[in-house]
């Protein structure tokens, strides 16, 4: 038999070892993001002048501006979400309060599940054969937000079922031995308690929506927009397709362009991740089952 | 009690008043709840949507170019007469890209994970996990920007690579796919019950022994899916492998040298106007309808070991 005395520093070693390479690898997770946001603000921060957010795209990148990418990617965002929203909370209400437990169901919700997994330059596929093309919406605005709004059902979807789920039970058994009929519970005891959970859904739908580059490249967002959109039918320009095209430029001055972009877009998304966040914490505070 | 005994005295009026309510609701609840279940549908069928709108245009496309060509042709020149269709050359891409993505990401995001649920304490917890989530919140452009101008230089300095080659892109879809790692490898290993840590420590094992031989086989079908999904993402990112990768469709095996993935290629593609009809146009289709079936296979399979993982703890 081993002596146990001869075996414990060596196990002791071991898991100080597994201790101190695991810290490592969370310590690199987490610099990795401190690395990133550090970047974006050293290189883009002194190229997000006023002649940057007011302007408009130029030859010349010290007149160059991004004021219509940043107003078509908050109108991206909104037409996307306007779009999503309603059908995302429809289908979590149907799912989590009227379904039954069917293969129908469970059809359904394999299929949405999927569709997160979608690769989302394959929602521009979709996109550009069905909204521009197909249904001749050409490349606009609203072609560009449904097509958005498709991509970002499924997250809708998901937190605004689990919104419907925080409601406890007894809310609903309450309301149902009062004989109100399923949608009436739904309708004025469920809903209004899930509503902020589905705000958070909404935001970071939103969030999602403003930071894609992909699906626009397929749509055809424009390179060179000398207006600001007046309608949806609008043709349009984004910040991750500025930036994407800023990029390409041969000439470096575009890449400062570049980064400002980028980091303007960073600071718009963030703001939804963080708006959803400070909502989520406040309604979690508010109610306690 | 009150309540009760103060209740008006007609009370037939009341009830005839709640029948008739609720008759009316019926009719109304049968058309609300057909809606709901329409709303459904359509998230639904967005899916099918997808797969029937990639696979019509990409049959149309086969009318122009063999089957045989497509799958087993080793040049992808759509550009140049004579044009050819061989898709190998962007599948290699894409799988050397995400091979090597999944290579950087899962040691990082799986210890990562185990780190956050078996070694952290509570408080640092709470700082790393949202950190992380962050991360996955990031637009890929961004990464995008960041391995053209930040990673780039530096392997072209320290490899003596070309401006654009495949370890750009690699380097950077590993920091893209650990968020997703680490958030669902970690859901899986907290999902492992307490008595069996505690089954192994009365054995007088030590934490690394008890996590390494008992919670991570314990969560192993959690973790195989997070890796999967890992790979999944990084095969269907376009912004990193448009701009960093290069675009040209090499058979290289080299990370050092250009590569085209199927997603830089249909973002590359399609930022031209292209007739509708077209071969050039179809062939966005095609290798559109590759990439979705990859990915869809990838992930029904992991959404399978999922729920096997989910049978087993509740």
């Amino acid at each position: 038999m081993m002596d146990i005395r001869a075996i414990a520093p060596a196990r002791r070693r071991a898991d100080r070892a597994a201790r101190f390479v695991l810290a490592g690898l969370a310590l690199i997770s987490a610099l990795l993001l401190a690395a990133l946001v550090g970047a974006l603000v050293v290189k883009g921060a002194p190229h997000v002048t006023a002649t940057f957010l007011t302007g408009y795209p130029s030859r010349f990148a010290a007149r160059a501006g991004a004021l219509p990418a940043i107003v078509g990617t908050l109108l991206l965002g909104l037409v996307s979400t306007a779009a999503a929203l309603p059908l995302g909370v429809a289908a979590a209400v149907y799912l989590q309060e009227f379904a039954k437990p069917t293969r129908i169901t469970t059809l359904l919700r394999a299929s949405i599940g999927n569709l997160a997994g979608v690769p989302s330059v394959v929602f521009g596929i979709l996109g550009l054969a069905l909204f521009v093309r197909a249904m001749m919406l050409g490349r606009s605005i609203l072609a560009a937000g449904l097509t958005l709004g498709l991509l970002t059902l499924p997250i809708i979807i998901v937190v605004c079922e689990e919104a419907l789920k925080t409601v406890p039970r007894s809310m609903r058994e309450a309301a149902f031995a009062l004989g109100a009929t399923r949608w009436q519970v739904v309708r004025h005891h469920v809903l209004p308690y899930a509503l902020p959970g589905m705000l958070t859904g909404a935001i970071l739908a939103l969030s999602r929506s403003m930071g894609e580059t992909a699906p626009l490249i397929l749509i055809g967002a424009a390179v060179y927009i000398g207006y600001l959109p007046t309608g949806l039918g609008d043709s349009f320009t984004a910040l991750p397709i500025q930036a994407y095209y800023w990029a390409q430029d041969a000439r470096t001055a575009f890449h400062d362009l570049a980064w400002a972009a980028v980091l303007v877009l960073l600071i718009l998304v963030a703001l939804g991740n963080l708006a959803a966040i400070l909502i989520r914490d406040r309604y979690q505070r508010r109610y306690k089952w | 009690m009150i309540a009760l005994t103060s209740l008006p005295a007609p009370r037939t009026i009341h009830l005839t008043h709640a029948v008739r309510g609720r008759l009316v609701a019926g009719l109304g609840e049968r058309a609300i709840v057909l809606v709901l279940f329409a709303s459904a549908s359509v998230a639904a069928l967005a899916t099918v949507g997808i797969f029937l709108t990639l696979l019509l245009n990409g049959v149309s496309f086969f009318r122009d170019v063999s089957l045989a060509e497509f799958l087993f042709g080793t040049t992808w020149a759509p550009d140049f007469f004579p044009r050819e269709f061989g898709s190998v050359p962007l599948l290699k891409g894409t799988f050397l890209i995400g091979v090597g993505a999944s290579l950087i990401g899962v040691p990082i995001g799986i210890g990562t994970a185990i780190y956050l649920s078996e070694f952290a304490g509570d408080q640092l917890r709470r700082v790393l996990k949202p950190a992380i989530e962050l991360l996955a919140g990031i637009p890929s452009i961004i990464f995008a920007i960041i391995a053209i101008f930040v990673v780039s230089p530096i392997v072209e300095d320290w490899f003596g690579a070309p401006v654009f080659n495949a370890l750009n892109a690699t380097i950077m879809l590993g920091v893209m796919v650990v968020p997703i790692i680490t958030t669902l490898a970690e859901d899986a290993l907290r999902a492992v019950p307490r008595e069996i840590r505690e089954g192994s420590y009365a054995l007088g094992a030590t934490k690394w022994e008890t996590t390494w031989r008992s919670v991570v086989p314990s969560a192993s079908s959690g973790i195989t899916a997070s890796v999967l999904l890992g790979f999944s993402r990084a095969i269907g990112e376009t912004m990193v492998v448009t701009l960093a990768a290069g675009l040209l469709p090499t058979m290289t095996l080299s990370y050092l040298e250009p590569s085209q993935t199927i997603t830089a290629f249909i973002a590359n593609r399609a930022g031209g106007d292209l007739p509708t009809g077209s071969v050039e146009y179809l062939s966005i289709f095609a290798v559109g309808t590759v990439l979705f079936v990859i990915t869809f296979a990838i992930n029904v399979i992991a959404q399978y070991v999922l729920a096997r993982q989910r049978r087993r703890f509740g």
